[in-house]
């Protein structure tokens, strides 16, 4: 048997979303805390909103004043399109577009707090005696998911 | 996520003494980070500039062993809004002068 896909392309140029039940309420939840970080301003989102500028504070701050609240707007609009086709068997284009967006900014979050590095090796952790095991595998479950939603939605390019 | 950005306008016109620095061109870099997927780097790439997949990779690639590449280059006005299509979507883009 195959392995379950999470989002896969569909014939019809529309795209399979194979979750249960629980893992649509998991993304559900992590969607609005997520909006919620992002409307307050929550130092942990920080992540979503880099510096434009290195070596010059006063244009990071111009481009942040200029470009920051647009990309405020659109991650709110994306995990307003994820909540709204949480319950779909298939996404279309957009859909799918907006959640490979938020499967990736839920990962940088999530990623950042638990201090992720390039070496982390999930299965060679000792994950039953490790003091962030619910998190990091959360963080495994998400990029996974992301890893199909990129897999397919770079099938169409 | 959506595609719709505006280019960001610039308030601040160029001083006479800045012409000569306008002239140089501006450049985008990524740089390195431990959460971005490198397939999803490489798709955003292709995605966002319309790079074949080989010249995406090959970018990708620099950004991870280099720690940082210089993705596209161009006017102020345009880098800042390649810049801002590329922290749309959760890569750690900045923009300086040649």
């Amino acid at each position: 048997m195959r392995l379950r896909t999470p989002i896969a392309p569909l014939p019809d140029g529309r795209y399979r979303l194979r979750l249960d039940g629980g893992e649509r309420e998991l993304v559900r939840g992590l969607c609005t805390e997520l909006e919620e970080l992002i409307r307050s301003d929550d130092a942990g989102v920080a992540r979503l909103f880099p510096p434009g500028y290195r070596d010059d504070d006063e244009a990071a701050e111009e481009f942040s004043q200029l470009v920051h609240p647009g990309l405020r707007e659109q991650r709110l609009a994306s995990l307003e399109v994820v909540a709204r086709s949480l319950g779909e068997d298939t996404l279309s284009q957009a859909e799918a577009e907006a959640w490979c967006g938020a499967l990736n900014d839920l990962r940088l979050v999530l990623g950042e707090r638990l201090g992720v590095t390039e070496d982390l090796d999930l299965g060679a952790l000792s994950l039953l005696r490790h003091p962030q095991a619910r998190e990091l595998a959360l963080y495994g479950w998400l990029t996974a998911v992301q890893s199909a939603a990129v897999e397919a939605l770079a099938s169409r390019l | 996520m959506s595609q719709t950005i505006e280019a960001p306008v610039r308030s601040r016109e160029p001083s006479f003494d800045e012409d000569r620095e306008e002239d140089r061109p501006w450049v985008v870099v990524v740089w390195n980070d431990p959460v971005n997927l490198m397939t999803y780097v490489t798709y955003v790439f292709q995605k966002l500039f319309g790079y074949p997949k080989q010249k995406a990779e090959k970018l990708m690639m620099q950004v991870h062993t280099e720690g940082k590449a210089a993705v596209s280059t161009g006017t102020r006005e345009r880098a800042e809004y390649d810049a801002a299509r590329l922290q749309a979507h959760g890569l750690w883009a900045t923009l300086q002068q040649d």
